[in-house]
């Protein structure tokens, strides 16, 4: 491990601003969120960014680390680091409200607005629903199920950059595990808001979300599977009925 | 949602479910044309040779039909989903795309009679 000091370019301002360097000491398995910490609580108190679990669960921490969008609680510094530089900057495709906490009221009413929230038709009073674990649709939403919502996807995804109102990676995968959670009831609903152009018809399956998803997720794949399961009720009508 | 958007989306899945089956026929189509083009161009290529094989074989024009169609149904599609993305604020993606498909339907129908009928029709 290097003795020499990193130097870190950190974004400053909102929407406009610049990047300010410091100089932050090295130590082993120092992560990126490390850093970020280091820099407000010594060198610069005015210093915004957002964080809560700082192991990977919440979702919080997502920034832009040498051009590359990550969760920066898990990275290793000694992982990215290009010399001893490195550059942090918020994340790509939503508002910036101050240094690295960028807003991200749109990235999460996407979800809402791809009906991606559970509705089911029993009460608390009612006995569980049985899912065999080992069922085609329980492992199709498995698959995607451990998303924390960091927002990496979106921000790596030039879609979302080329087309504003494009629903996202990960709303789009939140709607496929609920498209295949069968005790949910809003399935044609769904279909009807992820159907089109600014739905899962936009993905260009370039696979910027698959190859960055922290949690090793692959939307792409989801939403090849949206696009399959909405054609299927367009065209000829699903299990649900027809769109 | 509103009932066009509700409209919009759900035309969009039928077309992208058009163009899947349309690629499938292609795929296939295309590889059939380029083993005929291979085998066809051993020692030279004339055009007696051609319509010696194509004229009146109905097998060949119902085949080439089959491909001309499936660049009527393929080729559109894409080409409105290009331009409506490359263009967003135009409406021009439709009208343009009809264009090339009626293009494609009359200029690859008459060549497919044009090598079937020999060039007397």
């Amino acid at each position: 491990m290097s003795k020499v000091d990193l130097k870190v370019k950190v974004w400053r301002g909102a929407q406009e601003g610049e990047f300010i360097e410091y100089l932050v000491p090295r130590n082993p398995h120092q992560t990126v969120l490390d850093v970020v910490t280091y820099i407000q609580r010594k060198l610069d108190p005015t210093l915004s960014y957002r964080f809560a679990c700082r192991v990977g669960m919440c979702g919080s921490c997502a920034m832009t680390v040498n051009g590359v969008a990550r969760w920066t609680c898990r990275t290793h510094v000694s992982k990215i680091v290009k010399g001893d530089s490195l550059e942090i900057a918020p994340l790509n495709n939503l508002p910036v409200i101050k240094d690295l906490a960028t807003d991200m009221r749109e990235f999460f009413n996407k979800w809402k607005g791809a009906v991606g929230f559970f509705k089911g038709s029993q009460t608390r009073h009612e006995d569980f629903a049985k899912i065999e674990p080992s069922s085609k649709e329980r492992q199709l939403a498995n698959a995607g199920i451990e998303c924390i919502g960091c927002g990496v996807c979106y921000a790596s995804c030039e879609v979302v950059e080329s087309r504003p109102n494009y629903l996202g990676p990960a709303a789009l995968n939140r709607a496929w595990t609920l498209s295949n959670d069968v005790r949910d009831i809003q399935q044609l609903e769904r279909q009807r808001a992820i159907a089109g152009d600014a739905g899962c018809h936009a993905c260009h399956t370039q696979g910027s979300c698959t190859e960055r998803c922290p949690k090793g997720i692959e939307p792409t794949a989801s939403i090849a599977g949206l696009k399959k399961l909405v054609a299927r009720s367009a065209v000829r009508g699903a299990k649900w009925g027809k769109l | 949602m509103s009932k066009e958007m509700c409209f919009e989306g759900v035309l969009q899945a039928k077309l992208w479910y058009a163009q899947r089956i349309s690629a499938m026929i292609l795929g296939i189509c295309v590889s059939i044309h380029l083993a005929i083009i291979f085998y066809a161009i051993r020692g030279g290529l004339t055009a007696q040779e051609i319509l010696g094989r194509t004229q009146g074989n109905l097998l060949f024009a119902l085949f080439y039909e089959i491909f001309v169609l499936a660049c009527f149904v393929h080729a559109p599609i894409g080409m409105a989903n290009i331009l409506q993305e490359t263009f967003p604020k135009l409406s021009f993606a439709k009208p343009i795309s009809w264009v090339l498909a009626l293009l494609i339907l009359l200029l690859g129908s008459s060549a497919v009679i044009g090598i079937y009928s020999g060039g007397i029709l």
